[in-house]
């Protein structure tokens, strides 16, 4: 029987980098004795002293990991996809478990991902500002993709008048903090998240505590306050910065690499207050935040896997009525009071001052 | 020179509603200017003091006119301008 293999990033070395190999056998043993034939060194690779499958190498046909089939003796057919995946990944790193293996197989076969870009995943910290209708989205796909650690902000609790955009909480959670039943909602979709829960809003006081503690910082803030806040504070902390906001139809996302551009370079100060309406006040369309918030999650693990063109430099313009995406070009601005050439901006100021608003519009 | 002038929802009340308005204009600020006088009321969302308000963009052909000639910048026909405030909106 002639099955396809797909061999993984760490043993390409040993089939000349070929993605997938032509073998032979009848079952999964006999294709892995004619590839250690095809290529020396393969068998030490996957088999131990004993000649026993090694416990952190685990082996796909068509899909199914081979323990739910019958081992090492599941038969093969011609034309079977075969794939074999080594669950140790960055270097001395721990091994994930076989529920992990098995949890984010459609990423651990993917050359993009593979097991070197799960255990970035795992190893990823990414902090949510807001559990709200941008963070709902965020949480929950940051959550499947195993990102490791997630930190939520937010101090709200779930109203019923949120449910109509906010997947992440239910009407049984209707009173609760949004960060409990955002962490209850996580833990069940992905029991190896270690979730962070922030109570406390964000001030000037506490954002250089937190926002240190992760590696990118996604903004789901429904207030200018905060979000001059937060992008002050990721960039004096050198962190990556995926802002998005929403009003109605439209939505606007951008991914701020520190020291590129940034928020203020965008937008240097917000509109004075009652200006420009909040959601509370003109409504949003409840799937709107779902893109939105998917584009953000998207940017994210982007750049944790370091794959990809992010949206940096990019204003992305999403405008739900006409379905139409388009691009605009940021940079960042010598005059920027934050990261521009003479920044007069060197700490975290009085956002409610600056603003003229407060943190929170409800 | 005639323009496109892309408007934001948030604008719309002042365009009747309309998202896309053609107007004829040499430059940004005579554009928004002829914006004005079509459309009372709206000029004072975008301008304060004869300058463009801080938490507005305005892009030409999807660059910022701050990194062309600001209100200067000449306009070609055909040329799509696209006007982007500041959107606070987390959907708390």
């Amino acid at each position: 029987m002639s099955v396809k293999v797909y061999i993984p990033t760490p043993f390409r070395k040993i089939t000349g980098n070929r993605t997938f190999v032509d073998a032979e056998g009848i079952d999964v043993n006999g294709v892995l004795r004619d590839l250690d034939q095809r290529f020396p060194g393969f068998g030490e690779m996957v088999f131990d002293g004993e000649q026993e499958l090694l416990e952190h190498v685990n082996v796909y046909v068509n899909n199914h990991e081979i323990t739910s089939l019958q081992g090492a003796e599941t038969p093969v057919a011609d034309g079977d996809e075969m794939a074999v995946i080594p669950a140790l990944a960055g270097g001395a790193g721990a091994a994930m478990t076989p529920e992990m293996v098995e949890r984010y197989s459609r990423h651990l076969i993917m050359d993009q991902v593979g097991p070197l870009g799960q255990r970035k995943l795992i190893d990823g910290k990414i902090l949510a500002v807001g559990a709200g209708g941008l963070g709902s989205p965020v949480l929950v796909y940051l959550a499947a993709a195993g990102i490791g650690t997630i930190g939520v902000a937010d101090f709200d609790v779930v109203d019923r008048s949120n449910l109509q955009r906010q997947i992440i909480h239910g009407t049984s959670d209707i009173g609760r903090l949004k960060v409990d039943s955002a962490k209850d909602r996580i833990l069940d979709m992905n029991p190896n998240i270690n979730v962070v829960t922030h109570t406390s809003p964000l001030t000037s006081d506490n954002a250089m505590e937190i926002i240190p503690e992760y590696d990118v910082i996604i903004n789901g803030a429904d207030n200018f306050a905060t979000r001059y806040l937060v992008n002050d504070a990721a960039f004096l902390a050198e962190k990556i910065l995926v802002d998005g906001s929403i009003f109605l139809f439209e939505g606007q996302v951008t991914t701020f690499f520190p020291g590129e551009g940034c928020y203020r370079c965008l937008y240097p100060s917000p509109p004075p207050p009652g200006m420009v309406p909040s959601c509370s006040e003109a409504g949003v369309l409840g799937v709107l935040p779902g893109t939105v918030g998917a584009i953000q999650a998207t940017e994210a693990i982007k750049v944790l896997l370091e794959q990809g063109e992010p949206l940096k430099n990019r204003l992305l313009l999403y405008d739900a009525l006409a379905m139409d995406f388009r691009t605009v070009k940021i940079r960042r601005d010598p005059q920027c009071p934050l990261c521009g050439d003479a920044p007069t901006v060197t700490e975290l100021i009085d956002y409610e001052e600056f603003c003229g608003s407060p943190f929170h519009e409800n | 020179m005639a323009v496109e002038v892309r408007v934001p929802s948030m604008l719309q009340k002042f365009t009747d509603g309309e998202k896309k308005v053609q107007l004829e204009s040499a430059n940004i600020g005579e554009l928004l200017a002829t914006l004005e006088s079509s459309y009372p009321g709206i000029g004072n969302q975008l301008m304060e003091d004869g300058e463009l308000r801080r938490f507005v963009n305005i892009y030409l052909n999807d660059e910022d006119i701050r990194f062309l000639d600001g209100m200067e910048t000449s306009l070609s026909d055909g040329d799509v301008l696209a006007i982007l405030p500041a959107l606070a909106g987390g959907a708390a």
